[in-house]
């Protein structure tokens, strides 16, 4: 909706989707983005007033002790080492969210610890949040215990100025092709790692395809006088 | 000849002198490299990404003295099409279209790992009709073995061993026309979707998979009649592509290869989805840490996969008629396919309650087609165990009708890494087995 000509929506300053939502439990999340409107009508055409919505995406927030079951011991053996920034317990899946200078150290307990024992890295998946300020760039990080049979997530975050992050390909190896997949991808620079270099993408292709910015591309599409545009310029359900 | 011609104008991309190979020039090369004095036995060679041996478009860099590779790298990306892209820009059901054609060879893992995370997201798993489940675990085991007949049959073909090529061939062909039968397709099936399956069994299916479960009793024991003490088999493959239980979990090696080492680590019976705590099997080991060792953890496990699949049967056969998508209508798919004169599309009841008498259930399909569901804001991630080994789909959603990110890995581009340490130090035809071995697919090293 173009504000000119609805001067009656409420402009999205009354309800701030950058500062944090406190839901009745008393969890503290944090909104990662903000969706406006309802039917991917923006500008014109959707007069049923749904247009004005503005929701703030909230991903699930900190869990509190006692998380029950082993997810304390883990919790217990990593806050000896470091600090952890938030435990997040969602559909029976635990993400501990960790400083990005911490990240080795993590690594290294947790595969290491004899009360640990997460041999095996699944690799890391980036994903990128532009409306996460402050920490656009997450690497998300899947181990698992074949000792223990646990399943933990590691989660740390860079800001899309600075996308650093510490490698820990030393911990494990596994990770090498992973993190030039996701240094490809989302242009997160792992520090320390061997040789990051681009492994999907040709070696001279110019930006990072899976980050939010980057188009997906596409050309319009004749067909019997009608013209679809290419999938990322469709109207699209927000 | 001394020009690389596939380098940059002007760029200095290798070192040393550079040869084009097109064939029948050997004497040329071999003139061309005592005429600069450096006539040692050092050659780096590219093996692909055009190479019938190396499983698809893969680009092995090689660098050899003599005969022995002194250094083994792999170029990938070739077939890169931008798969976890595209899902951002799709619904929900329509990323399984995309994803089951990941890796081509086990189309319904791709889509089984990437629908339970969505259904775990949704917050549905535990109200998925057993028919459905049941079906998932045929149609998986199915897939096993045709995958498993694939890789044995390359495998077999790359060493000269053509009969286990053509016959292996021969049974995938049985596989895929079962796969026919049930889903209509013999690959990219996206069947398996979120809240269930796309549809009923067909009538006779069941019959047909009796049938094929007989007939491969008799023509399994064919590839250990051919193979298990054949000695130049066993000469090819024994202690090549060597790699212990450290290396593998280093280099995050799951499935057969994991397995290969003595260790059995099978996702379905650790950490079982799908209800396959339900089924009766053995996990597979074997303990040469070698290709030989893989060759027979594959074939046992495709014996047991027959076990299963026998289970699955029997007790699809006392489910005739139950559901097979979840009851919740703003999830399941509403629109019903069947058999017409002209092939299989919408049914023509479905088309006729909808468009002619209720319009309610026309605006119910218009937008759970157009728009879709929403997902609840999070992630999930739960891997399945692929012929290959864990096969996981990081699925994020930030609570809209599209997936915000799907990322999968794939056991073909993790295992890949192992190249450099299973065939360094090793013979230039042993690369070969090693990587046959490892059985990567390229449609999922890339995505």
């Amino acid at each position: 909706m173009s504000d000119e000509k609805a001067p009656q929506v409420p402009e999205a300053k009354t309800q701030d989707p950058s500062t944090d939502v406190v839901r009745s439990d008393s969890q503290v999340e944090q909104a990662v983005g903000v969706r406006r409107g309802m039917f991917g009508a923006h500008g014109t055409g959707d007069t049923s007033g749904y247009g004005g919505l503005v929701a703030p995406v909230v991903l699930p927030g900190a869990a509190q002790r006692p998380f029950g079951g082993w997810y304390d011991e883990v919790a217990d053996a990593l806050e000896s080492t470091i600090d952890v920034d938030r435990v997040v317990i969602d559909r029976g899946e635990i993400t501990f969210h960790v400083r990005r200078e911490d990240l080795p150290v993590v690594a290294r307990t947790l595969r290491d610890d004899p009360a640990l024992r997460f041999e095996l890295c699944s690799g890391v998946s980036g994903v990128h949040y532009p409306g996460d300020t402050g920490r656009e760039l997450h690497a998300v990080y899947h181990l698992l215990s074949m000792t223990y049979n646990r399943r933990i997530r590691v989660e740390v975050t860079a800001p899309d100025d600075d996308p650093h992050i510490p490698s820990i390909v030393d911990t494990y190896p596994t990770n090498d092709w992973h993190e030039r997949e996701t240094f490809d991808m989302f242009g997160i620079v792992f520090d320390g790692h061997p040789a990051l270099t681009r492994i999907l993408m040709p070696d001279d292709w110019p930006g990072h395809p899976q980050r939010k910015d980057y188009p997906l591309g596409g050309i319009p599409v004749e067909y019997k006088g009608g013209t679809i545009p290419p999938p990322d310029e469709r109207r699209s359900y927000s | 000849m001394t020009q690389d011609v596939y380098a940059g104008p002007g760029a200095e991309t290798a070192e040393g002198k550079v040869f084009t190979v097109t064939g029948q020039d050997w004497d040329s090369i071999t003139q061309g490299l005592s005429d600069e004095g450096v006539a040692d036995e050092r050659v780096v060679v590219n093996m692909g990404p055009q190479h019938p041996s190396t499983h698809g478009v893969l680009r092995l860099i090689l660098e050899l003295e003599g005969e022995t590779v002194t250094e083994a790298r792999c170029g990938i990306g070739y077939l890169h099409t931008g798969i976890e892209k595209n899902m951002e820009y799709r619904s929900w059901v329509q990323g399984v279209t995309f994803c089951t054609r990941m890796d081509y060879l086990s189309p319904f893992y791709n889509e089984m790992t990437y629908v339970l995370g969505v259904e775990r997201l949704l917050g549905i798993e535990d109200d998925i009709p057993e028919k459905a489940q049941v079906m998932r675990v045929l149609l998986m085991e199915l897939n096993r073995i045709s995958s498993h007949l694939v890789c044995i049959a390359t495998g077999g073909m790359e060493i000269g061993a053509l009969t286990v090529m053509t016959i292996g061939f021969r049974e995938r062909e049985l596989v895929l026309d079962l796969f026919e039968l049930i889903t209509g397709l013999r690959m990219n099936h996206a069947f398996i979707r979120p809240g269930g399956v796309a549809q009923d069994l067909p009538r006779g299916a069941l019959d047909e998979i009796k049938n094929f479960i007989q007939l491969m009793k008799k023509r399994l024991p064919e590839y250990a009649a051919l193979c298990n003490a054949n000695p130049i088999f066993k000469g090819r493959l024994e202690g090549v592509g060597h790699l212990d239980l450290e290396g593998c979990l280093a280099l995050g090696m799951t499935g057969p290869v994991l397995r290969s080492t003595g260790y059995g680590w099978d996702l379905r019976k650790t950490q079982p989805y799908s209800g396959y705590e339900d089924y009766e099997f053995d996990v597979q080991t074997w303990d040469t840490c070698d290709s030989y060792g893989r060759f027979r953890v594959r074939l046992n496990e495709m014996w047991e996969s027959l076990r299963i699949v026998e289970q699955a049967a029997a007790r699809l056969g006392q489910l005739e008629g139950a559901p097979v998508m979840v009851a919740d209508k703003k999830i399941a798919w509403p629109s019903q396919l069947a058999i017409g004169s002209d092939g299989m599309g919408n049914s023509l009841d479905h088309i006729r309650h909808i468009m002619g008498e209720s319009m309610e259930a026309l605006i119910h399909h218009f937008k759970l087609v157009t728009e879709g569901f929403r997902v609840p804001a999070g992630q999930a991630y739960v891997p399945v165990e692929s012929p290959r080994g864990e096969l996981g789909a990081h699925v994020v959603s930030d609570g809209g009708t599209r997936p915000f990110r799907a990322h999968f890995r794939d056991p073909s581009f993790t295992n890949l890494q192992a190249t450099s340490v299973m065939s360094e130090g090793g013979m230039v035809a042993d690369v070969i087995v090693a990587i046959a071995s490892i059985d990567p697919v390229m449609g999922g090293v890339d995505r």
